[in-house]
């Protein structure tokens, strides 16, 4: 099984996606961001980085390259997609998941090494989770995760929200000023999923500790997650429904509107 | 057709945590300014539209502004026609 990871100009943890796949145990391959063909993958990462130099908003220059256009059709089918750090703010700025990334709160460059909690272990991105808090390194400028009130909730009554930055004791932090939540995250997101629950992001970097040698391996737990839940839709014929996080539950959170549909003041 | 030069002012929306605003605002002290508040931070573009009319060519630019040079989840923009550069340019280059 083939799983893709994009490399656009200013990608930097696209070799060490390509590598936590490897040690995952299927054949990682790069993806070219001037190509939309995604050359038959099962799933696809879009790594960190600073993809065409951050220019304007991080991820936006991003949102209109020829390899989204696959993406998006990828996604769209079924496909399982999981965008880590600036491919979290790929996602957003494509409207494929929702909310943004803002500054962070401190005005810094946060990188070190964090503690995030899976919310739910029945995702398709957090399967082979063991439920304890997952400690991996988070390395960027504009995390701070936003979306209006009243998407926030309608993510968390849906089961969109995937992971938050946790304290020791595992609680959420809830504070966006807590050491424990690095950049002002609201409700200390760190990653959500769209509605149908195929295409998610995070901003800490599972791929760079996934292996002993790295300094621990946990986030291969979310590595794992991924390929195996795109080997389960591979071997179920490439459904294009997957079995979202609102099966059963309320009318799903809007994902970022269609430009036409989209006001501005 | 006429060239047309614009400006698209992009600022984050009211109630968005500005931290450019907030950073500029820490260092207001230290220039010994007291009169100074609320600062928000945003981005400016300028850019030349090729169109029949400045109609048609504020549709263009409305469009880029709201794709590509700002977010409307977080950001709001104004578009200005710079002055006087759509009349002289248009005598340069007469409608075919």
């Amino acid at each position: 099984m083939k799983v893709g990871v994009v490399t656009f100009p200013g990608s930097n943890s696209d070799v060490d996606a390509l590598n936590a796949l490897a040690v995952a145990g299927v054949d990682p391959v790069t993806l070219w961001h001037e190509s939309p063909d995604l050359e038959g993958v099962s799933a696809v990462i879009l790594p960190g980085g600073f993809a065409y130099g951050d220019y304007i908003r991080a991820g936006v220059i991003a949102r209109f390259s020829p390899v989204l256009r696959g993406v998006k059709a990828f996604a769209a089918s079924g496909g399982y997609v999981l965008g880590i750090c600036n491919g979290f703010q790929v996602l957003a700025e494509s409207g494929l998941v929702p909310g943004a990334l803002l500054r962070n709160r401190s005005l810094r460059f946060a990188c070190r090494v964090v503690a995030i909690g899976p919310e739910r272990l029945d995702s398709p991105f957090t399967r082979a989770a063991s439920g304890a808090p997952i400690h991996i390194p988070i390395a960027h400028g504009e995390g701070c995760y936003y979306a209006d009130e009243a998407t926030l909730d309608a993510l968390e009554a849906n089961g969109q929200v995937l992971f938050r930055y946790v304290r020791n004791d595992g609680s959420p932090a809830i504070d966006p000023d807590e050491a424990a939540n690095p950049n002002g995250s609201l409700r200390a997101i760190a990653g959500v999923c769209n509605a149908a629950g195929n295409v998610a992001g995070l901003m800490p970097h599972p791929e760079r500790m996934s292996e002993a040698i790295l300094g621990t391996d946990e986030g291969m737990q979310l590595i794992r997650s991924l390929v195996e839940s795109a080997a389960d839709w591979e071997a179920a014929g490439r459904p294009a429904t997957v079995a979202g996080p609102t099966a059963g539950r309320a009318a799903p959170a809007t994902d970022r509107a269609p430009a036409a549909a989209r006001g501005n003041a | 057709m006429s060239e047309f030069r614009f400006a698209v002012n992009v600022l984050p929306k009211p109630g968005i945590l500005d931290p450019q605003g907030r950073a500029v605002e820490s260092s207001l002290p230290h220039l010994n300014v007291t009169s100074v508040s609320r600062v928000r931070v945003g981005r400016r573009a300028e850019l030349t539209v090729t169109a029949g009319t400045e109609a048609e060519a504020r549709v263009v630019v409305d469009g880029l502004a709201r794709e590509l040079l700002s977010n409307p989840l977080i950001e709001t923009y104004a578009i200005e026609l710079l002055e006087g550069t759509s009349s002289a340019i248009s005598r340069e280059a007469p409608a075919q």
